[in-house]
C-alpha cells in the first residue's frame, strides 16, 4: 500500500504550534509580500475565505472576526517541514517528501497500513505538535483520494482513511467528482464533461484508458489506470513535478577558501535553476549547506542556513545572491568541506501568482534573458554562458509585515516563555 | 521455505558518528589511535536529533530560580514527554507559555508553582483545564551574563 501524509493547513499550523492560544482563532498565512492567502485554517474557511484571495480583502475581518493574518516564514515552514520527513522516514520503510507538507510512504511489509497512519500521525503530533491527515490506497492517485476524503469526513475519520478495499474504492469513487481525483485539474474536467459526459471519479475509472489517451494524453491514461488499483506513477520524485531541487556534490579535493565554496555553489544554483525553470516553477525558499567529511581528520563541521526568497522567482541572479549570502553566513575558517549543496523549495507555478498584486516588479526582462541563457547553454552545452558572480545588485526588502520569528532557526527568534 | 514478514525495516536516520583517526604519522604511530572515539556533542546529551521531538525556548522573568532557571536562559524542552507531577514543565495559560513546577494537592488537582516566594502556586478549578506544551528538560546559562 501507499499512504499519503500532509500536515492540515501546514503554514497555519506552524504559526499557531509557537502560539496555541491562537489555535481557535480564524488564521490565514499570506503570500510573499502579503499578496494572497496561501494557508487558511478551518475556522478561516469557514469564513468564507478563498484560497488565493488578496490579503487587503480581509482587513475588515480582523476587526469584526478576530482574524489574524500571518505573513509567510519560509525559514520557519523550511525547518519544521526538515523534522517532519525525518519523524517520517523513521516511521515508514521508504518515504519521500513530495512537497514541503506532503510525504509519499511505501508501507510494503506493513501488515496493517490503518494502524501504522494512526500511530503515525499520533507521533508526528506527539514529537513536533503538527497535525496531519493520512490517505492509503494501492496507488499514489487512490491514496491521494483517500486523503481526499479523509480531510472531507474529519469528524468520521479522524484524518485517516484507508482505501485498501476495493469495496471503499468504489464507494467513494461513486462520490467524488472527476475534478477530486489527482491529476485532474478544472480545464480538463471540464472538457470531460462536456465531451463525454464524464461527472464522476467512478465514470472516468470505467472510462476504456486507451480511448482517454487518444482523446487526451497519456497522463488521463494512467490516472484511470491508477484508479483501478495499477500503479502507473513511479514514486522515486522524478515522475510526478518536483516540489523540490537538490543540488549537491562531493569534492574530488577538500575546499578551504570561501571563494573556491562559493564557485561550487554557484555552479548547484545555476544548474538547479535552470532545473526550475525548465518546469515552470518559481521557488520561495533556498538552502544551502556544507560540511566536513565524516571520515577525515581535522575539524568536524556541518552547517546550513535557510533563505526565504524576497518573492517567488526563478532567476539565477536572485537565487544566487540568497545562496551566497547564506554560504558567507555558514563559512568559517579551518574545516575541511567535501560537500556542499543547495535544496529549492516551496515552488509556485505562474497560474497561483497573478494574484499577488503587493509583489515588488521583479527584475526587468528576467523571462527573456533566462530563456535565452537556457536555450544558449541547451545549444552549445551546459554552462557556456553562465553568471559573474555578481552581489552587489538588489536588496532584500520583502514585505512581510505580519512575519512571526525564525522560532527554530534564530537565537533571537526562541519561542519566550514566562517564568 | 516459508518466510514470515515480521514488520518493516527502517534505516536509522540519526548519523552515525565515526571515530576521527587522527592525522597519518609518517614516525611514530600513535599508541592511541585504536581508542579514537568521537568528540562530544551537546546535542547528544540533550537528546537533540533530526527526528526528536525537542525545542528551544527562552526564559524570562525570575519566579523559578529557585531551581536554577534565570532570566535569558535558553530551555531544552521536550514536546513528546508526557509530564509527571513533580517535572518542571511548559503551560500554555492565557495568551502565552509559562515555565513552572507540575504538582498534585491533596484532592489530586493539578497546581502550578514557583521556584520563588515572592510568586504564588497557580491553582486551577474543577472545570480548569490547561495545555502542557512540553517538559523542561535541560538548562542553558549564561556565566558571564552576555
Amino acid at each position: 500500500m501507499i499512504a499519503i501524509v500532509d500536515i492540515n493547513a501546514f503554514y497555519c499550523s506552524a504559526e499557531t504550534l509557537f502560539k496555541p492560544w491562537m489555535r481557535d482563532r480564524p488564521i490565514v498565512v499570506a503570500s510573499s509580500n502579503d499578496g494572497a492567502v496561501v494557508s487558511r485554517n478551518d475556522q478561516a474557511k469557514a469564513l468564507g475565505i478563498k484560497a488565493a484571495q488578496p490579503v487587503f480583502e480581509l482587513r475588515e475581518m480582523t476587526e469584526r472576526n478576530g482574524l489574524i493574518v500571518f505573513s509567510s516564514n519560509y525559514e520557519l515552514y523550511q525547518s519544521l517541514s526538515n523534522r517532519f520527513m525525518a519523524v517520517l522516514s523513521e516511521l515508514a520503510p521508504f518515504s519521500f517528501g513530495y512537497s514541503i507538507d506532503e510525504a509519499f510512504c511505501l508501507l510494503d511489509g506493513v501488515r496493517d497500513p490503518e494502524a501504522w497512519a494512526r500511530h503515525a500521525q499520533s507521533e508526528i503530533m506527539r514529537r513536533i505538535g503538527l497535525p496531519v491527515g493520512i490517505g492509503i490506497g494501492p496507488t499514489a492517485t487512490l491514496s491521494k483520494l483517500a486523503s481526499w476524503a479523509a480531510k472531507k469526513f474529519k469528524v468520521r475519520t479522524g484524518c485517516v482513511l484507508d482505501l485498501s478495499e476495493p469495496a471503499r474504492q468504489e464507494k467513494l469513487l461513486r462520490y467524488a467528482k472527476a475534478s477530486d481525483v489527482w491529476g485532474i485539474g478544472p480545464r480538463l474536467s471540464e472538457r470531460l464533461s462536456s465531451e463525454l459526459g464524464i461527472q464522476t471519479a467512478w465514470q472516468l475509472a470505467s472510462t476504456d484508458p486507451k480511448a482517454l489517451r487518444r482523446q487526451y494524453n497519456v497522463n488521463v491514461e494512467r490516472t484511470v489506470r491508477e484508479l483501478l488499483g495499477i500503479r502507473c506513477v513511479v514514486l522515486d520524485g522524478d515522475a510526478v513535478r518536483r516540489q523540490t531541487i537538490i543540488c549537491s556534490r562531493s569534492f574530488g579535493s577538500r575546499i578551504t577558501s570561501l571563494p573556491l565554496l562559493k564557485e561550487a555553489v554557484a555552479g548547484f544554483v545555476t544548474n538547479a535553476a535552470q532545473k526550475l525553470r525548465s518546469q515552470g516553477s518559481f521557488a520561495n525558499c533556498i538552502q544551502v549547506f556544507a560540511r566536513t567529511s565524516p571520515f577525515a581528520s581535522g575539524v568536524p563541521y556541518a552547517a546550513s542556513r535557510i533563505i526565504s526568497l524576497p518573492f517567488p522567482t526563478h532567476d539565477t541572479r536572485d537565487l544566487l545572491q540568497a545562496a551566497l549570502a547564506g554560504l558567507v553566513d555558514l563559512y568559517r575558517d579551518g574545516p575541511e568541506y567535501a560537500k556542499a549543496g543547495i535544496v529549492l523549495s516551496q515552488f509556485e507555478q505562474r497560474q497561483g501568482m497573478t494574484s499577488d498584486l503587493f509583489a515588488p516588479p521583479p527584475r526587468k526582462n528576467s523571462d527573456a534573458l533566462m530563456a535565452v541563457v537556457d536555450a544558449i547553454n541547451a545549444k552549445q552545452g551546459r554552462g557556456t554562458v553562465r553568471l559573474g558572480r555578481d552581489t552587489s545588485v538588489g536588496k532584500w526588502n520583502m514585505r512581510r509585515d505580519h512575519l512571526s520569528p525564525a522560532y527554530t532557526t534564530s537565537w533571537h527568534g526562541l519561542p519566550k516563555v514566562r517564568c | 521455505m516459508p518466510i514470515q514478514l515480521i514488520g518493516p525495516l527502517s534505516p536509522s536516520t540519526t548519523p552515525i558518528r565515526l571515530p576521527v583517526c587522527g592525522q597519518a604519522s609518517c614516525g611514530f604511530p600513535s599508541p592511541a589511535a585504536d581508542y579514537s572515539v568521537p568528540d562530544l556533542s551537546l546535542d547528544d546529551l540533550v537528546g537533540i536529533t533530526a527526528t526528536s521531538s525537542i525545542f528551544l525556548m527562552r526564559a524570562w522573568g525570575d519566579s523559578m530560580r529557585g531551581c536554577g532557571i534565570y532570566d535569558a536562559d535558553v530551555l531544552v524542552v521536550d514536546k513528546g514527554k508526557t509530564a509527571r507531577p513533580g517535572d518542571i514543565i511548559v503551560a500554555v495559560i492565557g495568551a502565552e507559555f509559562v515555565v513552572k513546577r507540575l504538582v498534585l494537592d491533596a484532592h489530586g488537582q493539578p497546581q502550578l508553582l514557583a521556584e520563588n516566594p515572592d510568586y504564588s502556586p497557580i491553582k486551577f478549578g474543577d472545570a480548569e483545564t490547561f495545555e502542557v506544551w512540553a517538559v523542561c528538560v535541560w538548562v542553558l546559562h549564561n556565566l558571564r551574563g552576555i
